[in-house]
């Protein structure tokens, strides 16, 4: 082909297009990247964590003599003894105090094997001795040690036995911190949001406070740990790591995301619908309270799902409060010491104990299914409302 | 008895007193209205002015009076507040009932009641504004005092382990003095975020310009999903992930190509950091991006240019202030980020250019000088303080300028 322009069209042409496929490739690249690294991330915690909703048991012979006040050690084989869990020796005593008839008896019974055998059983890294491994093996071929269902996981709380520790007592901290943060943030948040987008004149206050919100959604959450140490620890004299003080702390953090999606939902009713309103005699408040507010309910609440969902997986602040002490005990009450699962899974990560890590990944398996099934409420309850008007 | 249990009596006093008189205005207005007497306002309305009465002074008495008590000013014995509270309630009760009338607009009153709740609950975020500030100016002035400022700016050693046996007075010459200088801290948190940045910018803003421009709508049905998804992943969880997945493979990676790598190393914790903040790169650049009139792509591909020559070329520069303001907010996420980097970077600061090595910033100083079991008032713990004052600082400067760059340079195409 002629050359129009003095120059080699074909070929600058053919740059061109390999420039734009090059471009897009990049941008697919991105992305691909992005979704890469989400289902490397998923598969990684799923296999990390998986192993730990099993868990090692073995068919022991309980010898409950009566020397064994003085060592309950002598209860079992001394073999055995060192690949049961330790919780379950020191409880023998304990449970002869309470059943008399256990007395001189010789029982069966299915119980915890300790974290290095458990490790052992599920080909990890453990720190059995060889004759302890042949030990556990053959019970293995016997069928008296095996990998069953790990209830106490979602049962119970924190334990310094990595064999023991559960995250029902962290579950139901995150759910009282939660129903804190709801009852203090939602009501304050829903009000402010309907007086700036109805009754708010447009004078230097309102500006102020709509400023102040943007900003205050935008400050790093380990600050509002500091104001929650400041306030509420030091100069209100709330108890540290309580349920209390979680709470108010993360109602701060969550408020303004709630008021900002709140004011979103409220904007998006067409003012068509107030004029009718009022055209027929409401006042303001009923224009609001009888149209405006039901019409954007699904709204502010997809909004405060997601700041709640937010507000679950927040640690940082939740740490510099105290919310990362060992509190094996389920709260119970608004002031006593809790925990909270993100800050459970902090715990057990830092701990060194191997059988912790599978622990950690499977609290966090935990914690993504609450977290995702929050976020799927709120994604449907969008589409489900969603309207144009 | 204290003021928390005299709180709880007059809430379970109160509440009751309020259905009473609830009940009772609603039955007086019923009876009026059998009689055929027409009231003014809807017949709700006196049955909540009545409530009003009952319980907003009470209210009114609690809030004042723990106000005061937190401020150390003047400590009201509960007992006389209590029976202040539930007097005024039963007042409030009878004077509610005698005013209403056929005349009385009692609609009037109750949406003015109303209207200042409402200026009162949007005034709270002035409030925690200023109790943020206060809070954290005010903590870390005790700080600066301990240590001084100039040497908490400009110093380049960070070494608080010995401040506590300072402040009891333990210390004899053999141990070495406690030392504020922040530099390196700041240097740790602007490398990490800068780490992150390269990650997160590229990454989000190709991500975005995908969801924008080429993707067909199925595509951006699961790919926008996806990335909110790796939004609502806590930080904890990111955290767990840079320190048991991503260090150790770093660690490996560097061995093999003969190099020298901190098993908490600066990479790590900056690279899973940068993923973290792509979703909020990309959605922030998605709307920007939409946002650009069509008008002007089809004016760009009828003078010829390809896509990416129209992207690049009169897209990008139209969405630019959007883009920068994003590129702002992340940064500012970066640089607060706190599980990650105290999960993964280490408690060792250091100053160096080396990316392998272990480095610690702001935000892991603050958890580690609060987490140890010291006195309040040890220089170590409020040092936190001075940290949190300046990161507060920080942010709050990359908000109002991205704010800023979005409100100057927006183009109005109209």
């Amino acid at each position: 082909m002629a050359s129009t322009f003095g120059f080699d069209e074909k070929a600058m042409r053919a740059r061109r297009h390999a420039r734009e496929r090059r471009f897009r490739a990049y941008a697919i690249t991105a992305i691909a990247l992005a979704g890469l690294f989400l289902v490397f991330f998923m598969v990684d915690i799923s296999i990390k964590g998986a192993s730990a909703f099993r868990q090692g048991e073995l068919l022991i012979t309980v010898n409950y003599s009566p020397e064994i006040y003085a060592n309950p050690n002598m209860a079992l084989d001394p073999e055995v003894a060192q690949i049961v869990s330790r919780s379950f020796i020191r409880l023998i005593p304990s449970m002869m105090d309470e059943d008399s008839t256990l007395s001189g008896t010789t029982r069966e019974l299915w119980v915890l094997a300790s974290a290095d055998t458990d490790q052992y059983m599920k080909e990890r890294p453990n720190r059995l001795k060889p004759r302890q491994q042949k030990l556990v093996d053959s019970m293995m071929q016997q069928g008296t040690a095996k990998l069953a269902f790990n209830t106490g996981f979602f049962t119970s709380g924190d334990s310094k036995l990595p064999e023991l520790a559960g995250i029902f007592s962290a579950a139901v901290g995150s759910f009282y911190v939660l129903l804190l943060t709801l009852l203090f943030s939602f009501p304050v948040a829903v009000m402010c949001a309907i007086y700036l987008e109805e009754f708010a004149p447009d004078n230097r206050l309102t500006q102020i406070i709509e400023v102040n919100i943007n900003n205050l959604a935008a400050i790093p959450s380990i600050i509002y740990g500091l104001l929650g140490l400041a306030i509420f620890i030091n100069f209100m004299g709330v108890t540290r790591s309580s349920v209390l003080v979680g709470g108010l702390t993360l109602s701060l953090m969550t408020m303004p995301s709630i008021i900002i999606s709140t004011r979103a939902a409220i904007r998006s009713i067409p003012p068509s619908i107030r004029e009718a309103a009022l055209a027929l005699g409401a006042t303001p408040l009923q224009v609001v309270w009888h149209h405006v507010l039901p019409l954007s309910l699904p709204g502010i609440l997809t909004g405060t799902i997601i700041g709640l969902s937010r507000a679950m997986g927040e640690t940082a602040p939740l740490l510099i409060v105290g919310m990362m002490a060992y509190i094996p005990d389920v709260a119970t009450s608004f002031s006593s010491a809790s925990t909270v699962l993100p800050a459970q899974i902090y715990t057990w990560a830092s701990d060194s104990q191997r059988a912790f890590a599978e622990r950690t990944a499977a609290g966090i398996m935990v914690l993504l299914v609450l977290l995702l099934s929050m976020n799927a409420t709120a994604i449907w309850l969008r589409n489900k409302y969603e309207r144009k008007w | 008895m204290t003021l928390g249990s005299a709180l709880q009596l007059a809430f379970m006093l109160i509440v009751p007193l309020a259905v009473l008189g609830f009940a009772l205005a609603n039955r007086q207005t019923q009876a009026d209205n059998a009689r055929g007497t027409e009231h003014h306002s809807p017949r709700a309305y006196y049955a909540w002015y009545s409530v009003c009465w009952v319980a907003l002074p009470a209210i009114l008495i609690f809030f004042f009076a723990s106000l005061l008590h937190l401020l150390h000013l003047v400590t009201i014995p509960s007992t006389i507040l209590l029976v202040g509270a539930v007097g005024l309630g039963i007042f409030g009760l009878y004077f509610s009932q005698k005013t209403i009338s056929k005349e009385f607009r009692a609609i009037h009153r109750v949406e003015k009641v109303v209207r200042v709740t409402l200026i009162a609950a949007s005034s709270i975020s002035i409030l925690i504004t200023i109790g943020t500030v206060v809070s954290v100016v005010f903590e870390a002035m005790h700080f600066f005092k301990l240590v001084g400022l100039w040497n908490f700016l400009t110093g380049t050693k960070w070494s608080p382990e010995t401040a506590f046996l300072f402040s009891t007075g333990r210390a004899d010459s053999s141990v070495a003095p406690p030392e504020f200088g922040s530099v390196p801290l700041f240097a740790g948190t602007f490398y990490i975020t800068a780490i992150a940045m390269l990650v997160a910018g590229p990454m989000g803003l190709f991500a975005a310009i995908y969801m924008a421009e080429y993707a067909t709508p199925a595509v951006r049905k699961i790919a926008k999903p996806a990335l909110e998804i790796l939004a609502g992943i806590p930080t904890v969880v990111y955290g767990f992930f840079a320190a048991i997945t991503v260090s150790p493979f770093i660690v490996q990676v560097a061995t093999s190509l003969g190099l020298q790598a901190d098993f908490t190393n600066a990479l790590a914790p900056g690279l899973v950091m940068g993923v973290m903040i792509i979703p909020l790169v990309s959605s922030l650049s998605d709307d920007v991006i939409n946002a650009v009139p069509q008008a002007m792509r089809e004016g760009s591909y009828a003078l010829g240019a390809t896509q990416s020559e129209t992207i690049t070329k009169v897209i990008l520069p139209a969405a630019l202030p959007g883009v920068v303001s994003a590129l702002l907010l992340a940064i500012s996420r970066a640089v607060g980020e706190t599980m990650i980097v105290v999960m993964a970077a280490g408690l060792m600061p250091n100053l160096t250019w080396n990316p392998l090595k272990s480095m610690t910033t702001v935000t892991v100083s603050i958890v580690d000088s609060l987490t140890g079991d010291q006195a309040f008032d040890s220089p170590q713990t409020l040092s936190a303080f001075g940290l949190g004052l300046v990161l507060l600082v920080v942010t709050l400067c990359l908000n109002v300028v991205s704010l800023v760059v979005i409100r100057k340079f927006r183009e109005q195409y109209e």
